[in-house]
């Protein structure tokens, strides 16, 4: 049996201040060794919290996690040991060379001078990095600060990397070469677990990944397997311009055999079927009494599944 | 380089444990369950740290855990070891900057006030009475100053800022030592930053004044103790003040805080000679202040010629206060790293 890396039994966290706020809402999750496991979801939808708690910076309300076995709130400077974090925010040693910040994080985790030089100028040269040791964060540019982070982070040889929104605010190129490096981890044998609201990302990158909303998994399972079991499906958002009578419409849309779902949007109508066959001209001949101003169909992908799980667009 | 580490480890382990003996009366004071739940913190990670003692001790990796070199043993004292090294590479790199900090103000000091006013204006213009010159009341208030100077500069400024925009803290709050250590380790070395400029002052002090500072060690255990607990108290001062005040006012700290505490601190003049003086509320007022029993307790080390408090309230008083201010800071700094 393949162990398990990361256990998170039931946890929940609420923020008691002038407003109540429940940021994560009983979530359960197994990261088993070696995989990917990707955390998508909305702004708000509790995957930073998440992560915050396992990683020892947020107490939990109440629930447990456990890293490697160690209980993260029992034990939080033993279960460091075996996690690597990426920051949202670029949280580099600002007075520190690129080099220097590699070398103190080793020694930080107990590594010799010798090691701790060893392991440095190894990270350099894995990340392409050995021209740039002796340049300070500042001068930087987002994706190499990024590429910085990784490879402080996993410098002590952590069992589980945590990558907080790797790709925010970074170009696309660099986006792409931070792909390359978590995709380069495989081969290290550290679990990754890894937040994102881009599903390109949570696609490419995971091996399994949890759709979060509210503070809570709505699915979860290979990329594959949701857009299998949930998401087959496309979606038609019709614009329109007359939007007096739309129930009857909907209601008899639902009725047509492949269409699993049409409701009354703010803009018109938006209708999910698992077949998308001859639906199109019907739809269109349909609308045509509302005033049909915009069609936009989305073919099934992670962005199909979400929009069923949650009725709203991951980037609303 | 082994053994240090484990010197300076075991260091870190006991000078909390001391200082949470000495809390506990306070509590019942009132300070109440946040105190409480404090204890509990600390007396977890200690459980920690105890832990990683024995397998140390027994020989073994602790629980099993392979770790890249040094399996399980002695990660808290290295890993305390590393942020030593990390700030004294960052202090080394700037080593100029930092003498010009700690020895500009009182260089400048001894320079007006014992070379040139002295020549402007006669014998008497600062003299105290009795003999005594400004140079010799003003070297221990010096010491004292350049004691807090360094105390607030190492860590209120560095800690506010990296709590601030940039949480540089966040990569040495995930090495793997309990968090109060990294507070204490703050404090650690912002007091051997102290001590520097503490003694840098005496050589200032024997070398500016127009007419010779009469320095006198009578006691050099006296000396260590209050150099040593007068630094730590100034740490957690800062430790108090870089994880309580937004970074964007940290300026207005300096006016608000130090500069008055500095005044009011019995630097400029002996603490005995307020009461002789007819300034008894000053005197009771300032017995508040923990700059007054820096340079008391210096007064009594390095002049001892001059008037001053007895030197077991002073150990007393430093004591207390670098307890109150490092139980404040510490709940300070676990408050802004832990939410």
């Amino acid at each position: 049996m393949i162990p398990l890396i990361v256990e998170i039994e039931a946890l929940t966290k609420v923020y008691e201040s002038k407003l109540r706020v429940v940021a994560v809402d009983g979530i359960d999750l197994e990261l088993k060794e070696g995989e990917i496991f990707g955390l998508l979801g909305p702004n708000g939808a509790g995957k930073t919290t998440t992560i915050s708690i396992a990683t020892t910076r947020t107490l939990p309300t109440s629930g447990t996690v456990r890293i490697a076995g160690i209980d993260v709130v029992q034990h939080p400077a033993h279960a460091r040991r075996h996690i690597g974090v990426v920051p949202q925010f670029n949280t580099l040693d600002r007075s520190l060379t690129v080099y220097e910040n590699l070398y103190f994080h080793c020694r930080y985790f107990g590594f010799s001078h010798a090691q701790a030089k060893a392991r440095a100028m190894e990270l350099l040269g894995q990340f392409l990095l050995t021209e740039r040791k002796d340049v300070y964060p500042a001068q930087l540019s987002g994706g190499l600060a990024q590429r910085v982070q990784i490879a402080r982070a996993i410098a002590h040889r952590p069992t589980v990397l945590f990558l907080d929104e790797p790709s925010a605010g970074l170009d696309p190129q660099s986006r792409m070469a931070m792909w390359g490096a978590v995709e380069g981890l495989r081969g290290e044998g550290i679990t990754v677990l890894l937040t994102t609201h881009y599903l390109e990302e949570a696609d490419s990158l995971s091996d399994r990944l949890a759709i979060l909303d509210y503070g809570r998994v709505l699915a979860l399972g290979s990329p594959e397997k949701l857009k299998a079991t949930l998401g087959a499906h496309t979606i038609f958002d019709l614009k329109l311009k007359l939007r007096d009578g739309l129930q009857p419409l909907a209601a008899a849309l639902r009725a047509r055999p492949n269409v699993t779902g049409a409701d009354v949007t703010a803009d018109g109508l938006r209708v999910v079927a698992a077949n998308s066959d001859g639906l199109l001209p019907e739809l269109v001949r349909a609308a045509a009494g509302h005033g049909l101003l915009d069609l936009k169909i989305t073919e099934p992908s992670l962005e199909t599944v979400f929009i069923q799980l949650t009725g709203r667009d991951l980037r609303e | 380089m082994n053994n240090s580490t484990e010197v300076r480890g075991q260091r870190s382990e006991t000078s909390p444990s001391a200082g949470k003996a000495a809390p506990a009366p306070a509590e019942r004071h009132g300070l109440g369950k946040q105190l409480k739940s404090l204890l509990e913190l600390l007396l977890r990670d200690l459980e920690v740290l105890t832990s990683g003692l024995g397998s140390r001790a027994s020989g073994k990796a602790g629980s099993g855990n392979s770790f890249a070199g040094s399996p399980g043993s002695g990660i808290f004292f290295k890993a305390f070891l590393g942020l030593f090294l990390r700030d004294l590479r960052v202090l080394l790199r700037e080593f100029h900057v930092f003498l010009a900090r700690v020895g500009m103000q009182p260089l400048l000091f001894l320079f007006v006030f014992t070379f040139i006013l002295p020549r402007m204006g006669g014998a008497n213009l600062m003299a105290t009475g009795g003999g005594v010159d400004f140079g010799t009341i003003l070297l221990p208030g010096l010491m004292a100053v350049a004691i807090m100077f360094s105390g607030i500069a190492a860590v209120a400024l560095p800690l506010s800022q990296e709590f601030g925009v940039t949480r540089e803290i966040d990569d040495r709050v995930m090495c793997p030592l309990p968090l109060w250590a990294v507070a204490l380790e703050k404090v650690c070395f912002s007091a051997m930053q102290s001590i520097i400029g503490a003694l840098l002052v005496i050589p200032m002090a024997y070398y500016v004044p127009a007419s010779p500072v009469r320095v006198h060690v009578a006691n050099w255990f006296l000396l260590a103790l209050v150099l040593v607990l007068s630094s730590l108290l100034t740490g957690s001062l800062g430790l108090v003040i870089g994880s309580t005040v937004n970074p964007r006012q940290i300026g207005l700290v300096f006016s608000i805080l130090v500069v008055p505490i500095t005044f009011l601190g019995c630097v400029y003049y002996p603490w005995a000679r307020l009461g002789k003086s007819g300034l008894v509320w000053i005197q009771i007022g300032v017995l508040f202040n923990p700059i007054v029993y820096m340079s008391e307790g210096l007064r009594a080390a390095v002049t001892p010629g001059i008037p001053h408090m007895p030197w077991w309230a002073i150990l007393l008083a430093l004591v207390f206060f670098t307890a109150a201010l490092g139980r404040w800071g510490l709940r300070g700094f676990l408050g802004r790293v832990l939410s």
